[in-house]
């Protein structure tokens, strides 16, 4: 088994708040702009209107920690499926690499989009 | 590093590791539940990736927004997060109903049942759900 890292705990804290986050807000979103939208089941909203709305930098700091914290919950499940599922246990340091590197360029460029929005 | 000490020997004890198969979670339902619901987190990442594009659309004004919901319509990008959908949904009910056991909660000296918690987090669900629909779609 892996040995247990100080910094273990709090990636597990960030996956849990992340895991929190997803099922909260992800299927709504995805199902407005998944389907409702596209599939015209609702008016899809003006520009102007979403403008106004992400336009506000509490909604981007709040779009920000969402994207963040969802990134960290993949990137730390997906490295458990790799572990378990696939059986890659020997090939830890590559794999915490790869997921958690992800995340982190995911959420730099979340960054970078919000930032540069408007 | 070899080193003197941990060299090979003839009766060098061997490990017992036996080996897993790879497909060691098909031969159960319980464990087919278990990936699927790891592989959610594939589908949380492309949702986050459709996410920022919707975002960006939105900054380059107008017609890059037209441009972004015909994408959507498109039957690869429809039938993606169709499945997508699916997974989000089953992340969400199963992270709903393990909450009794990742939270326990005590309230004036007694442990609350279970469902009182998995109970809340489906209230929560469905405030955050109504209140993204009404300020998203007003």
């Amino acid at each position: 088994m892996m040995a247990r890292k100080p910094i273990e705990p709090g990636l597990w804290i960030l996956f849990s708040v992340g895991g929190v986050v997803a099922a909260m807000f992800v299927p709504v979103l995805l199902f407005l702009f998944g389907f409702a939208y596209p599939l015209g089941w609702l008016p899809s909203p003006s520009h102007t209107h979403l403008v106004a709305l992400v336009g506000h930098p509490l909604v981007r700091i709040l779009l920000f920690i969402v994207c963040t914290l969802c990134l960290l919950h993949a990137a730390h499940r997906f490295r458990y499926t790799l572990y378990d599922g696939l059986q890659l246990q020997h090939l830890q340091e590559l794999i915490v690499l790869f997921c958690y590197g992800v995340a982190l360029v995911g959420s730099v460029a979340a960054g970078v989009v919000l930032w540069q929005f408007g | 590093m070899t080193t003197e000490r941990n060299r090979y020997t003839e009766f060098r004890p061997r490990w017992y590791r036996p080996r897993m198969s790879t497909w060691w979670w098909l031969k159960r339902w319980s464990s087919v539940a278990f990936i699927l619901r790891e592989l959610s987190s594939i589908f949380i990442a492309w949702f986050i990736y459709f996410f920022l594009r919707l975002v960006h659309a939105l900054g380059r004004g107008d017609a890059a927004y037209r441009e972004f919901l015909a994408w959507t319509a498109s039957p690869g990008i429809l039938a993606l997060n169709g499945i997508t959908f699916a997974f989000v949904l089953f992340h969400a009910v199963t992270w709903f109903n393990l909450a009794p056991q990742a939270m326990v909660v005590h309230l004036g000296g007694r442990r609350l049942p279970g469902a009182f918690v998995a109970g809340a987090n489906y209230v929560a669900w469905v405030v955050a759900t109504a209140f993204v629909l009404w300020i998203v779609g007003r």
